[in-house]
C-alpha cells in the first residue's frame, strides 16, 4: 500500500522550482502508471517513494510506515527490505557476475528461507545460461532483464520502475511490462512505473499524469 | 562484504598491483635496514664480548680490533710473545690468549692460538679431535661446509692473508683433525691451529726468501712478520686479554700505549666507534626508506580516493539495496586492510629474502652470516604503523561517502 499526502520537493541548486505532486493512494497489490513528459519530476517522485530523497513537505507512507519520519538507519533498512528499484539505466557491481549481483541484492534484504526464489527468477527471466557471466558481458536486453531481477528478487512491498521500456521495441516493451506485472503478482507488491512511453498506458488501469 | 572487497580489488589488478608493490618495496627496505643493523650489532658484540683488550703492534686501534678480533682487516704487525706476556702478567688479568696469523687457505684465515681461544667462543668439536701437533688444524663449521672439507683432508696454505696468493708453502701441508660445531661467531669462519704451526711455516718460508732475495736488506713479508735472524723471540700478532674488572683495561691500556712500543685497544670502545660511523649510513638509508614508505601510503590513499570516485555509482547502488553508509566505509576499509596487509607481509618476506641474499655475499667476504628471524619489536611497530596509516587513509578517502547523493548519482548515468 502506498499513500502520499501533499508531497513537495525542491532541488537546492534550482531556485523557486518546487515540484508539487498529486496525492497517491494505492491499495495493496495494485499497480499504477505515472505518466508525464521529461522534466516534470517523475524520477524525483520515484526517488521520494523509494526513500532516496527526503521530501520538502508532505509524507510518504509505504505499508503504514512514514518514510520521511524514519531515521537514516531505519530508512536504509526499510529500503533494503521492502523497496525494489529498477533504474532507467541499469546499475550493477561490475566486478561481480550476474549470479553474484543477484545474491548480493538478496543478502542485503536479509530474506531467508526462500531458497528457490533466485533460481526461479533466473529461469523466468531467461537468464539461466548467463549466470556466471560478468555483467558487462551481457547485452543491453539481458542487462535490462537483470535489472528487473535485481528489483524484485527480495519480494519487496513496492516495485519502483523508472522508464523500463524507453529503449525497447514494441515486442520487448510488451514482454517487459508483462514480466513486471507477473513479478508484482508473485511478490504481492505494488508496481509503480513512471514513463513517458504512451505504449505502456493501455496495460494499466490506473494512471496519473504529472 | 569481504568477498565484494576482494572482487573489487582483483577487478583492477593494475591499480592494486602498483600500490602493493610500492608498499612492499618500502617495507622490505625498512625491515632490511633494521635487521641488518640489529644483526650486525649483535655479531660485533658476540665476537668482541670475550675480550676486554687487545695488545698488538702500534698502528690504528680500530685496525687492531678489526684484524685480531673480527678477522676482517690486516694486522698492524707483530709483537714479541715474551714481551707482551710480561706486561700482561698482572693480577687484574684473568686470562690472556696469544693469537698469530699465518697464511690463508682460499682466503680463509689460519689462526694460530691456544685451546683457550676456542673455549672463549664456546666452540666445541662436532667431530674429530683438537690439533695436537704443528700442522694439525680444526676448521670452523662454516669453513668445512662451504669448502666441503672433511677430517683427514690436507691442504697447502697460501702466503699472507689474501686469497690467490702467488706463493704457496708447498713444503708441508696442513691436516684437518677436527671440525667445530657452529658457534654463530667468527670462529665458524676460521681455521685454527697452534702457534707453533704458524712459526714453523714462516721460519721455513723466510729462509727460502732470503735465498731468493738476498739483495733486499730488510725484508718484511706480507703479514708484517719481520724476522731477520734465526732464533729470535717468538712473535705473535696480538695478545687478547680478559680482565677481572673493567677498570683494569683502562689502566693497563694507558700504560701500554704510553710506555711500550706496543699498543692496546679496547674492542668495545672501537666497535662502538665503528658503529657510530656506520650509523650515519644507516640513518641515510633509513631516511630514504621511510620517505618511500610515506609515498607508498600516499599512493594507497590516492588510489582509494580514486576508487571511491570511480565507483560512486556502485556505492550509490548499494545504498539503494539498503546498505548503510558506515558499511560502505567498511567496504573501502576492508579493501585498504587487504592491500596493506598483503603489501606488508610480502614486503617483510622480501626483506628477509634480501637479507638471505646479502648474507651469502657477506659470508663469502667477511664470514658474516645473517640469519632468518621473526619480526622484532621495531619491525612490528613499522608494520603496525603502516597498516594503521593505510586504514586511516581509507577512512579519510571514504568520508565523502557521507555526502553521497544517492538519487543524483543514480540518475546521472
Amino acid at each position: 500500500m502506498i499513500r502520499t499526502t501533499s508531497l513537495q520537493f525542491t532541488y537546492q541548486n534550482t531556485k523557486n522550482n518546487t515540484f508539487c505532486f498529486p496525492d497517491i493512494n494505492l491499495p495493496a497489490k495494485k499497480d499504477i502508471l505515472i505518466l508525464g513528459p521529461s522534466g516534470v519530476g517523475k524520477t524525483t517522485l520515484l526517488h521520494l517513494l523509494g526513500g532516496l530523497l527526503p521530501p520538502k513537505a508532505g509524507d510518504v507512507f509505504i505499508a503504514d510506515n512514514c518514510l520521511n519520519r524514519l531515521t537514516r538507519r531505519q530508512l536504509d533498512y526499510f529500503r533494503g527490505q521492502h523497496i525494489g528499484l529498477i533504474f532507467q539505466k541499469a546499475h550493477f557491481i561490475k566486478s561481480l557476475t550476474l549470479l553474484e549481483n543477484l545474491s548480493l541484492r538478496e543478502r542485503f534484504s536479509e530474506k531467508k528461507g526462500d531458497r528457490y526464489r533466485k533460481e526461479e527468477l533466473i529461469v523466468h527471466l531467461g537468464l539461466s545460461d548467463l549466470q556466471n557471466k560478468k555483467v558487462y558481458q551481457l547485452s543491453e536486453g539481458q542487462q535490462q532483464r537483470l535489472s528487473i531481477a535485481l528489483g524484485v528478487i527480495h519480494k519487496p512491498k513496492v516495485i519502483l520502475a523508472d522508464e523500463p521500456t524507453s529503449n525497447l521495441d514494441d515486442i520487448n516493451c510488451k514482454k517487459v511490462i508483462s514480466l513486471l506485472k507477473k513479478e508484482a503478482q508473485i511478490c504481492k507488491s505494488n508496481l509503480v512505473i513512471i514513463t513517458h512511453d504512451q505504449r505502456v498506458k493501455s496495460h494499466f488501469n490506473k494512471h496519473i499524469i504529472l | 562484504m569481504l568477498y565484494l572487497a576482494y572482487k573489487n580489488l582483483i577487478s583492477k589488478p593494475l591499480n592494486t598491483l602498483l600500490s602493493t608493490l610500492l608498499l612492499m618495496l618500502s617495507i622490505s627496505l625498512v625491515t632490511f635496514v633494521l635487521q641488518i643493523k640489529n644483526q650486525l650489532n649483535q655479531h660485533l658484540e658476540n665476537n668482541s664480548k670475550p675480550f676486554d683488550m687487545v695488545i698488538g703492534a702500534k698502528g690504528s686501534p680500530l685496525q687492531l680490533v678489526l684484524s685480531s678480533i673480527l678477522h676482517i682487516d690486516n694486522p698492524t704487525g707483530n709483537i714479541s710473545l715474551e714481551e707482551a706476556t710480561r706486561i700482561a702478567k698482572n693480577p687484574m688479568v684473568r686470562q690472556m690468549i696469544p693469537v698469530s696469523y699465518g697464511d690463508n687457505y682460499k682466503g680463509i684465515r689460519i689462526l694460530g692460538t691456544t685451546y683457550e681461544y676456542l673455549a672463549k667462543y664456546k666452540a666445541s668439536l662436532q667431530e674429530g679431535r683438537l690439533y695436537k701437533k704443528p700442522f694439525e688444524v680444526v676448521v670452523g663449521n662454516g669453513v668445512a661446509k662451504n669448502n666441503n672439507l672433511q677430517i683427514g683432508d690436507t691442504f697447502v696454505s697460501a702466503h699472507g692473508l689474501a686469497e690467490n696468493g702467488l706463493e704457496t708453502h708447498h713444503e708441508k701441508p696442513f691436516i684437518i683433525t677436527g671440525i667445530l660445531k657452529p658457534t654463530r661467531t667468527i670462529v665458524d669462519h676460521l681455521i685454527v691451529t697452534n702457534l707453533e704451526s704458524i712459526w714453523e711455516v714462516h721460519e721455513h718460508n723466510d729462509e727460502q726468501h732470503h735465498h731468493e732475495e738476498k739483495h733486499k736488506a730488510n725484508h718484511i713479508d706480507e703479514h708484517g712478520n719481520h724476522k731477520d735472524t734465526y732464533g729470535e723471540a717468538r712473535q705473535i700478532t696480538s695478545l687478547l686479554i680478559e680482565f677481572r674488572n673493567p677498570f683494569g683495561a683502562l689502566q693497563m691500556s694507558r700504560f701500554i700505549n704510553d710506555k711500550t712500543t706496543m699498543q692496546a685497544a679496547l674492542p668495545k670502545f672501537e666497535i662502538e666507534r665503528l658503529m657510530r660511523f656506520l650509523g650515519v649510513g644507516f640513518q641515510v638509508v633509513n631516511g630514504i626508506s621511510i620517505t618511500v614508505l610515506l609515498v607508498a601510503v600516499l599512493s594507497i590513499f590516492i588510489s582509494l580516493i580514486k576508487t571511491v570516485r570511480e565507483r560512486k555509482q556502485e556505492l550509490a547502488l548499494l545504498r539503494t539495496y539498503g546498505v548503510r553508509t558506515l558499511q560502505l566505509i567498511k567496504l573501502v576499509f576492508l579493501e585498504a586492510l587487504f592491500l596493506s596487509l598483503l603489501g606488508a607481509t610480502l614486503g617483510w618476506f622480501l626483506g628477509r629474502i634480501s637479507i638471505w641474499l646479502f648474507s651469502i655475499f657477506t659470508e663469502d667476504l667477511y664470514g658474516y652470516h645473517f640469519v632468518f628471524s621473526l619480526p622484532n619489536n621495531k619491525e612490528l611497530i613499522v608494520l603496525l604503523v603502516v597498516v594503521l596509516t593505510t586504514l586511516l587513509a581509507a577512512v579519510l578517502a571514504s568520508m565523502s561517502l557521507y555526502k553521497l547523493n544517492v538519487s543524483k548519482t543514480i540518475s546521472d548515468a
